[in-house]
């Protein structure tokens, strides 16, 4: 039984007479626990249907459903890290993330509780030294680090990642992918990440659910990756079912829906 | 930092052969006194250029008006005409005879009251203008024509209004400065970064929330920019208000100097209002640069 699902998203945007129909029929089904990565050629629509989950983008037509209840406006449940972190400059690290504590749960948890908790989750991605800096004083792979511990502080049903290492530097960008599965495997969280880097996807996901370029994109095809857990990077630089995984995203992303530059 | 010489130093300098005592005491003074001295100099290169200036422009002045038949007086003729106001702000010797110090304090006060009010009412309205399309709509062109009337055309409105000359000029402070802190504020708010509003979405920040804890963190420093630019406002408008309504504040005192022809008194209040106006627009400023710090994105 599916946990999250996408059914049969539409989304048009209009503006003044003109349509354009940027994502069309799309079907989705992803279990709990799952790690699931959509990857695509920029422009594809890939961001808006994330955006259609996290509830921040209303779909034109169709819906989306988790655990049983259709989600329509954002919420905590279906918690975000943004590609540009998206911390508050004005507030601490520790700040950023005890709004997002103090929110989710004034009502559940005692004061002390919420800033164990707050702490908690500074520890899950290692940032508790620099807690009492601003983001304008770390870098940019702590900020989102920080904006991860934030989205997990939420004990988000599912963790909603939009390209989150995109502004990252190769090396920072690696460390970061090693973090984010090491969370995956104590957490268990339903994640769902956008992603253009197909080496990313074919290493953290359980599945890559490829889309084809827009307007009108869709669900091309998607690959199950039958990799055991835990992943090491240099081991399955060599491993063939990883090589085929590879092959496959590429083979659909470069051969069958290569990226055409928009007129 | 000590300047002292310790006895490592001393064993140091016994050891070392070529080295004598003075030698190591002045490489150990030296970085203290180039400190010191960057200082100075920096002092020195903000203080003493307009201190120049303002010791030439003295001077011409002076020399234009030297002659006792000039229609304005010299710098040295109000130094003695009116140095009592210069250097006793604070006496008072009769109801209408007391000192700038005083009559700069009653204008500002008046000043403090119409400016607060208008700070207030500012920004909501700002903040109303800017999260609404439909108010942004229906008032901006209201506000861009009405601010652009110029704070005396109120006063006979206000005067006919309020029947009295205190409250009347309170108004036209609160008029006067409050379009440059509505037209700011609502810029900083059309502003805010849709990340952050996503991450209130995200977070379902209630709309008391997203006020206290997004918005006017996030629109500070267009909120200050335009309080900085009606502090300003307000105090030009209070002297030409306080021409007109007497009283007892700093523009009705240049109004009855005029009346009695004690040209001297003028130039000594002015430099009264243009200092006071001055320090208004720094303390804004210094307020603004210590609430917005780290408000700026990185």
């Amino acid at each position: 039984m599916s946990y999250l699902r996408i059914d049969h998203v539409d989304k048009v945007f209009t503006s003044g007479a003109r349509a354009t129909r940027v994502l069309e029929a799309v079907d989705l089904s992803v279990e709990k626990g799952r790690f699931v990565t959509i990857i695509g050629h920029s422009g594809c629509g890939k961001s808006t249907l994330l955006n259609i989950v996290a509830g921040l983008v209303s779909a034109s037509a169709g819906g989306v459903v988790l655990e049983n209840r259709q989600v329509d406006t954002p919420g905590p449940d279906r918690a975000v890290v943004f590609q540009n972190h998206s911390l508050l400059p004005w507030l601490t690290v520790y700040d950023n993330v005890r709004l997002a504590v103090d929110k989710v749960f004034s009502r559940k948890k005692s004061r002390a509780e919420r800033h164990d908790w707050t702490m908690r989750n500074l520890e899950l991605v290692q940032m508790t030294h620099a807690k009492d800096k601003r983001p304008s004083e770390i870098s940019g792979g702590m900020k989102q680090r920080v904006g991860i511990a934030r989205a997990l502080a939420m004990e988000p049903k599912v963790l909603l990642l939009d390209e989150p290492f995109g502004a990252l530097d190769a090396l920072t960008r690696a460390h970061l992918q090693d973090q984010v599965m090491a969370l995956h495997r104590t957490l268990g969280n339903t994640v769902m990440m956008i992603t253009h880097d197909v080496d990313e996807a074919v290493l953290l996901s359980d599945r890559i659910v490829m889309m084809t370029n827009g307007p009108c994109a869709t669900i091309g095809e998607t690959l199950d990756v039958a990799l055991p857990r835990p992943r090491d990077r240099v081991t399955l630089s060599t491993d063939p079912h990883y090589l085929e995984c590879r092959r496959r995203v590429l083979q659909f992303l470069y051969e069958r829906h290569h990226y055409v530059e928009a007129a | 930092m000590t300047m002292q010489i310790t006895k490592d130093d001393l064993v140091d300098a016994t050891q070392a052969d070529d080295r004598s005592i003075d030698e190591l005491y002045a490489r150990r003074r030296a970085p203290l006194i180039e400190r010191h001295g960057a200082r100075i100099r920096a002092f020195f290169a903000a203080v003493l250029p307009p201190m120049i200036v303002l010791t030439i422009l003295l001077g011409i002045w002076q020399l234009l008006c030297i002659k006792p038949t000039s229609a304005l007086p010299s710098p040295s003729r109000i130094w003695s005409e009116a140095n009592d106001l210069i250097l006793h702000p604070f006496f008072i010797a009769g109801p209408q005879d007391i000192g700038l110090g005083w009559r700069v304090l009653t204008s500002l006060q008046r000043v403090a009251i119409g400016f607060g009010l208008a700070s207030g009412a500012g920004v909501l309205l700002g903040v109303i203008v800017g999260q609404s399309r439909w108010a942004m709509r229906g008032l901006d062109p209201l506000f861009q024509v009405l601010r652009t009337v110029p704070p005396l055309a109120w006063l006979p409105i206000s005067l006919a209004a309020f029947r009295d000359s205190h409250p009347s000029a309170i108004f036209v402070i609160f008029i006067t400065s409050i379009w440059p802190i509505i037209i700011n504020t609502a810029v900083g708010v059309r502003n805010i970064p849709q990340d952050y509003r996503n991450v209130a979405a995200v977070l379902r920040l209630n709309h008391l929330e997203f006020f206290w804890k997004i918005m006017i963190p996030s629109a500070a420093p267009y909120i200050f920019t335009g309080l900085r630019i009606g502090v300003g406002l307000s105090w030009l408008a209070i002297v030409a208000a306080e021409m007109l309504t007497g009283g007892v504040g700093i523009g009705f005192f240049i109004w009855d100097a005029w009346n009695s022809s004690r040209l001297s008194d003028i130039f000594v209040a002015l430099a009264y209002i243009g200092v006071t106006g001055f320090v208004l627009d720094r303390i804004v400023a210094a307020i603004g640069a210590f609430a917005t710090r780290g408000a700026q994105a990185s």
